[in-house]
């Protein structure tokens, strides 16, 4: 158990570096920093929305479109990584399989495409 | 070590056909647009027939590939044929449907080839990983037709409540997952039931199993998780209705009877008592509540909830003979319920789709043969002999009863008795009460085919039950032995 526990010693020391560093940096900022409150910069940042207003709103869906198929792409170099590292030990089986997920992967991409998911206006 | 795999692709050649064909339409569909709708529609469903010929000429003995996660067999060669089955009459209703509606779209053949791919999915994996990919594959998919009409509030907020309640599911069913995982040390379930039976089986490990069954529950809609299964049913298309109340009610029992007699039959003693009081609080919430239904796709949902009551008998009886009672159960309830969708979606005024069950008044002078055929579902559904219903329940009641499951078996029947009040009172509504409005629904050949096939097998069942009781009773072997 003892042995276990040191192996995650690095993430504990990691840990108490963040916390502090976070805090100091905001007890900084109070300390150091000219105070000079107003109501348009203590509301929180929400990149250029009223940050509260009536939920039932109309919005524009394509925000959301935008993010999500940011996600997806995100997600497949997330998988691209690992699978390029290893591909000497996973051989032919391993490069079939990333082939598969990336066909699969460029025709949602064609559809999308052909559906006008990329164009804004 | 792990290309050998490959070898056992031919095992899952009807999956692996089906993904393929739903990509080749995606693509096809994006290039020709909206036009495409009724090509992509009628290859969709030859692509179905093909994958049931498929799964026909598949292995007849149990096979196992890709590494121990895939696991096919008679079982499966059943499942898949059923679930195959009710995904065909399921799109051939829709199209008709959807045509009238003007809400035509080339995605949802496609929708549906991806769900079944699924399904098919869950019916033969062979770990909790591919448990849960093909459970999501499936539920994703028909999150995305439940809110298929998306001008409509209605069917937005079912797939919105559909979405949100699946995911709090799949959340339980991961912890559960994660939990056998963690006290067993593996995902496979054979080397499951290995551990489950080498020892006296420790707390974590069933809490895991408890988990596991609630989010399988959730997808059956069993009490309590039944929660969505009637605003769902009432918010989406009335022919994604249909399809939610036949393949992945299938699909889902599939996996909910591979899960439990495969890697935790060693101690059925211990996971019986859950399914037993599931299944009594499905019976009779399903015919109690459905008494005051005024809506006719909400009364479907409760019958449903009931029905998936009465197959968990079998499953709670933890024998072949449970097992072959569920099958055939299941193997009734689906021509049963896509004959009264059917119906149902006859049910149409001059402004549109009409729901309420005081519509059906008078359908047996405008239209005597549907409403013939209709009561023969009404019927059968009830479970009156000699109609097909009954056998359904006859051979869970008979499993019960041989498991000395008889407070289960008793209450089972008096419960059924219970529900045919609403199911004969549609029957009364048709022939006794005078017609307020005459409903207007064309009935296409389609449809029409649909209530004759369906109709036939309801009504004639009993003059030769032999194939599908040979078939059901070989299924339950091949998983149990």
């Amino acid at each position: 158990m003892p042995d276990l526990l040191r192996e995650y010693l690095p993430i504990l020391i990691f840990l108490v570096i963040a916390v502090a560093l976070a805090g100091i940096v905001i007890l900084a900022s109070y300390i150091v920093a000219r105070q000079n409150p107003e109501t348009e910069k203590l509301s929180a940042y929400e990149c250029g929305f009223a940050p509260f207003d009536n939920a039932r709103r109309q919005f524009d869906v394509r925000f959301y479109l935008v993010a999500i198929l940011f996600i997806i792409f995100d997600l497949e170099v997330a998988f691209l990584f690992p699978w390029a590292i290893t591909l000497g030990k996973i051989g032919l089986f391993g490069f079939l399989s990333m082939m598969a997920f990336l066909g699969v992967l460029t025709i949602g991409f064609i559809y999308e495409w052909k559906k006008g998911a990329l164009e804004w206006e | 070590m792990i290309v050998p795999a490959l070898g056992h692709l031919s095992a899952a050649l009807p999956e692996i056909f089906l993904a393929l064909s739903a990509l080749v339409l995606l693509v096809l569909g994006a290039f020709l647009g909206d036009k495409a709708t009724r090509p992509v529609a009628t290859l969709s469903l030859i692509a179905l027939v093909v994958a049931f010929v498929l799964v026909l000429l598949g292995p007849d003995s149990t096979t196992v590939g890709f590494s121990g996660l895939f696991i096919t067999g008679r079982f499966a060669v059943f499942l898949n044929a059923l679930i195959l089955i009710g995904s065909a009459i399921s799109l051939i209703i829709a199209l008709d449907y959807f045509r009238l509606q003007g809400t035509e779209r080339f995605e949802f053949p496609i929708l549906v080839l991806l769900a079944t791919t699924g399904m098919m999915m869950m019916v033969t994996a062979n770990d909790l990983i591919a448990l849960f990919i093909s459970l999501e594959l499936q539920s994703l998919a028909l999150y995305v037709m439940a809110a298929f009409e998306r001008d409509s509030i209605r069917a937005t907020e079912a797939g919105l409540k559909y979405f949100v309640l699946g995911a709090l599911a799949s959340g339980l069913l991961l912890y559960g997952c994660s939990l056998i995982y963690g006290f067993s040390g593996t995902t496979n379930f054979g080397h499951l039931a290995a551990v489950v039976s080498g020892g006296p089986v420790s707390i974590g490990l069933l809490l895991g199993i408890v988990f596991l069954v609630a989010g399988l529950a959730f997808k059956i809609s069993a009490v309590p998780f039944h929660m969505w299964a009637p605003d769902v049913y009432e918010g989406a298309p009335t022919p994604v209705t249909a399809f939610f109340s036949a393949s992945p009610k299938i699909a889902a029992f599939a996996l909910f009877i591979r899960v439990m007699m495969g890697p935790f039959g060693h101690v059925a003693i211990e996971w019986r008592q859950i399914i037993i009081l599931i299944s009594l609080a499905s019976m009779f919430l399903g015919a109690f509540a459905a008494i005051n239904q005024r809506n006719i796709k909400r009364m479907m949902a409760y019958s449903s909830i009931g029905h998936m009551g009465y197959a968990l008998i079998g499953l709670a009886a933890g024998s072949v003979e449970g097992v072959r009672g569920v099958l055939i159960y299941l193997a009734i309830y689906l021509p049963m319920t896509l004959g009264a969708f059917t119906v149902i979606l006859l049910m149409r005024r001059k402004t549109g789709p009409t729901e309420n069950i005081d519509d059906l008044a008078g359908l047996s002078q405008q239209h005597p043969l549907v409403a013939l055929v209709m009561a023969i579902f009404m019927f059968s559904l009830a479970g009156v002999p000699p109609l097909a219903g009954f056998f359904g329940k006859f051979y869970v009641f008979m499993a019960a009863i041989d498991a000395h499951l008889y407070t289960l078996a008793i209450l089972g029947v008096l419960s059924s008795v219970v529900g045919a009040y609403y199911y004969l009172r549609i029957v009364k509504v048709m022939y006794f009460d005078a017609a307020s409005e005459p409903l207007a629904g064309p009935i296409t050949r389609k449809m029409a085919a649909v209530l004759l096939c369906t109709g036939v097998f309801t009504l004639f069942f009993f003059a030769n039950p032999a194939p599908l009781l040979n078939s059901a009773h070989a299924a339950a072997l091949a998983l149990l032995h």
